[in-house]
């Protein structure tokens, strides 16, 4: 999919509009990132894992709601047999092809997804309670750690949320939710605004 | 909300990252049956009063499908396992306390 879609904007500028008219508020900053990355799904069973771990450059984790990371590479624990692979600042190709020669023969699915979705952060002292205006989840350091990620809902959209930092989350969402999204998030820290 | 604990994630997570499945343990036989036993197996189901074994998908988690045993009247889960493993047997020791407790 090279060629512009006549309905939504390039994805590195379907936020840009909205998130260059939205006010800063140092509580809870919002900013989109990480929007020109490759992302990939990858499902597969034991003897495909590894592999392509290794051919991803970072391990794919096996512990239930953790991400590993390499630099700029990350691996996000989805489910079982189920991981989210993001590269930020990379192109796609170069690691597909890296994947499927290591996985070749071993029955496996990588789907690129790069299009797909956006990353929209969450910063500042008042992060988790922002967020916790739309995820029912126990965002608190003791439940929700830094390097623990996980797929959930943010209001009526699907999300995975991942904390990056003790004050920082990461968003993926897929980009025909990611205004609504933002919007929302907006909305929740109109709390924090002085005045 | 109710907090499901899904057997593949391990802990318990809101109701909201759930979908129901309906009743478990349905066989499907389609060798065996006639327009009878076809509407049977389409339509039929226990709709207990009390505890109910049925799936569940953590849909917005893990994404697995997987069975409860839950009280219809109280909402409340005795227990959760994967999918493909048979009826936990309620009547045993191990499931005493949860089953009095749900159906309270």
């Amino acid at each position: 999919m090279t060629e512009a879609s006549p309905v939504l904007p390039p994805r590195a500028d379907a936020l840009a509009m909205i998130a260059a008219a939205t006010p800063p508020l140092p509580a809870a900053e919002l900013r989109t990132l990480d929007n020109e990355c490759a992302r990939f799904v990858f499902r597969g069973r034991e003897a495909a894992i590894g592999p392509a771990g290794e051919a991803c450059g970072v391990a794919l984790p096996r512990a239930r709601g953790a991400y590993g990371e390499v630099r700029n590479r990350r691996a996000i624990w989805l489910g079982p047999d189920e991981w989210l692979l993001i590269a930020a600042g990379e192109a796609p190709e170069g690691i597909a092809a890296a994947i499927e020669a290591a996985t070749a023969g071993v029955p496996h699915s990588l789907v690129d997804v790069s299009h797909r979705q956006l990353c929209i952060e969450v910063s500042g002292p008042a992060a988790a309670t922002v967020l916790a205006a739309g995820c029912p989840l126990d965002l608190s350091p003791a439940a929700f750690p830094v390097g623990t990620a996980t797929r959930t809902v943010l209001a009526k959209a699907e999300i995975v949320l991942a904390r990056t930092g003790p004050d920082v989350f990461h968003i993926e969402v897929w980009r025909s939710f990611s205004a609504y999204v933002w919007h929302y998030l907006d909305e929740a820290r109109r709390e924090f605004r002085a005045g | 909300m109710l907090l499901i604990a899904c057997p593949y994630c391990g802990e318990s997570r809101p109701e909201a990252e759930f979908r129901y499945g309906g009743e478990a343990h349905l066989a499907r036989t389609p060798d065996s049956l006639d327009d009878d036993g076809w509407t049977g197996f389409l339509y039929a189901r226990g709709n207990p009063k009390g505890l109910h074994f049925e799936r569940w998908r953590h849909i917005h988690g893990c994404g697995r499908f997987f069975n409860a045993v839950r009280h219809t009247v109280t909402d409340k889960f005795v227990t959760t396992y994967p999918a493909g493993e048979g009826r936990p047997d309620l009547s045993s020791p191990e499931f005493a306390e949860k089953v009095a407790e749900a159906s309270r």
